[in-house]
């Protein structure tokens, strides 16, 4: 074994340690804003993966969208979202729980066998490497043309969405004392005036 | 296009000289140029905190720093012992751990970014192929570092500042990028090393500031905004938030912010440079001037001269505009939250959206002189 090799192992290990341990990190910690930071270390770690396999671009433009832009929404997100209520205890709880660590474990034998049972085309030419990006781009514009628009749609219908929900008025906090606390059904729901009483104001 | 000086290949030969293998010569290069930037990114960081006190001094009629050593040149050396030796405090209520990683996330990436920053044909770390990209990608990292930073001090002012700086790096990284795209769309490559080169042809008449005004203005306005430079340093807007996300933070932490924020400040003026000042080159073209002479471009004290001018270049052009956004300092007043915001989303972007369309018509249009 030659030292690129070598480096070229020793790193997957690590990246692969890193990548499991932070995902259970994401789901198993209680502290949302923990989960948050420690995903953005999954992504990083995923980019790391795609640097193993002579994949530049993609890694950097992993660390661009997922840890720059998604990652950095989610922490917005939680940051931002200022609500004082403690959460009921639900009861049962435990059922949620077990029904839910019962689907978790179904999908991952599912895909574990899926994994272990599939033939692998393993290809025997040479990385794109640095031809990369020519190559991306003409798929872009040419055979991947309507995901490629229809992702952007997405988008689009995202960015409208985060809109209309950013230009709801608020009924202010001081309005808001204990005494007409919304019932239980509006427990997590924003407390929002509804729209004809502002028109009829203006 | 003359390949110049290749200090790597000249020092594995003269490595195998001495009989060690190939691989071998190339481990013992490896380290060297990260360790030599590394260095004179610190120094270079340095330097632009001790031109920050003098010209600010001279925008107000004062001296500045004058008893440490000549012209005060020590001051910045003063400031990195004092910081090394002050307590590190952390606040009883802040979270160790986040709070002490904020600080390197912030550093890593911008020290991490000059691997793509060339000093001449052969003189970077490594002409990566996606190059200004790995740039773009790696400064977007830094809003999780002050989101990071703001959340972890367990403050007020200081999560304001950390929500603050992150809407604002996200915002102003939009038209960067785009500015960028355009230059990208002439060059035909996403190489540092290939951008330069593109703009080499006739001295300073070929650089990218004339074929790209527009892009040049955007860019320069979001790589100071990126910065957190004065008109837009609300993050720590020092009446409003104490010091941002900075305010809990002493000693080695704070260190590693106040370095950060130089060395990215010195980061994008040599982007600047390289994207729209022809690089390393000098504003006539030196293979044409030894055409003049008549020396041929490949006698090798011509070539070391040819390279140290092209440093210097480089480091002079980066200065200029360090000054220019000093001066900026003194000079703007700071805008408003909504202010920048509106700047930065209902200005730059439509504008650079419609200067990469232009160059795009451009291209097309004159494929002569914008790289077709």
């Amino acid at each position: 074994m030659n030292l690129a090799e070598g480096v070229q192992l020793v790193s997957f290990l690590v990246l692969s340690a890193m990548m499991i341990g932070a995902a259970l990190g994401v789901v198993l910690l209680s502290n949302i804003v923990y989960s948050a930071f420690l995903l953005a270390l999954v992504f990083v770690s995923m980019s790391g993966m795609y640097i193993l396999l002579n994949a530049g671009f993609v890694a950097a433009a992993q660390i661009l969208v997922y840890v720059g832009a998604v990652n950095v929404l989610i922490l917005f997100g939680i940051m931002l979202v200022n609500k004082r209520q403690d959460f009921l205890p639900v009861k049962n709880a435990w059922l949620g729980k077990a029904a839910t660590a019962a689907v978790c474990l179904g999908l991952f034998a599912l895909l574990s066998t899926m994994v272990l049972a599939t033939p692998w085309a393993i290809s025997d030419l040479m990385p794109i490497g640095d031809g990369a990006i020519v190559a991306i781009g003409k798929h872009f514009f040419t055979d991947y043309l309507l995901p490629f628009e229809l992702a952007s749609v997405l988008l689009l219908m995202a960015m409208i969405g985060a809109i209309v929900i950013a230009r709801r008025d608020f009924l202010p906090d001081e309005l808001l004392s204990s005494s007409e606390l919304p019932p239980e059904s509006e427990m997590l729901t924003l407390p929002e005036r509804p729209r004809q009483a502002i028109a009829a104001r203006k | 296009m003359s390949v110049g000086i290749d200090l790597q290949s000249s020092f594995i030969e003269l490595l195998q000289g001495y009989g060690l293998t190939p691989g071998v010569a190339k481990v013992v290069w490896m380290p060297l140029p990260m360790v030599l930037i590394v260095g004179a990114v610190t120094v270079l960081a340095l330097v632009s905190t001790w031109l920050e006190r003098k010209v600010s001094a001279a925008a107000q009629q004062r001296i500045g720093p004058e008893y440490m050593g000549p012209f005060g040149l020590l001051v910045p050396v003063a400031d990195v012992v004092k910081l090394l030796f002050k307590e590190d405090i952390m606040p009883a209520k802040t979270d160790p751990w986040l709070f002490s990683l904020a600080p390197l996330l912030v550093f890593i990436p911008i020290f991490l970014s000059f691997l793509i920053v060339p000093f001449g044909q052969n003189l970077l770390i490594s002409d990566l192929n996606i190059g200004i990209f790995l740039w773009i990608s790696l400064s977007s990292i830094a809003p999780i570092g002050l989101l990071m930073a703001g959340y972890a001090s367990n403050n007020k002012y200081s999560l304001l500042g950390g929500l603050r700086a992150a809407a604002q790096s996200i915002s102003y990284e939009l038209p960067l990028a785009l500015a960028v795209l355009a230059v990208v769309m002439m060059s035909n490559s996403l190489s540092t090393i290939d951008i330069v080169n593109q703009q080499s042809g006739y001295g300073i008449l070929s650089w990218n500031i004339w074929r790209q005004p527009i892009g040049f203005v955007i860019f320069w306005i979001a790589a100071l905004a990126e910065c957190e430079r004065m008109p837009f340093d609300l993050p720590e807007a020092e009446e409003e938030l104490v010091a941002g996300y900075q305010t809990e933070y002493s000693a080695v932490k704070f260190m590693l912010f106040y370095a950060g924020s130089y060395a990215n400040l010195v980061l994008s003026a040599l982007m600047v440079a390289v994207l729209y000042l022809g690089g390393w080159g000098f504003p006539i073209s030196v293979s044409a001037i030894a055409g003049w002479i008549g020396i041929s471009e490949t006698t090798p004290w011509l070539q070391v001269i040819t390279a140290s001018l092209g440093i210097v270049m480089m480091l002079f052009k980066a200065y200029l505009l360090l000054f220019v956004a000093i001066l900026l300092r003194w000079t703007v007043p700071r805008v408003r939250i909504d202010q920048l915001l509106d700047l930065g989303w209902k200005f730059l972007l439509p504008v650079s959206l419609a200067n990469l369309l232009l160059t795009a018509g451009l291209k097309l249009t004159f494929p002569v002189a914008f790289g077709g």
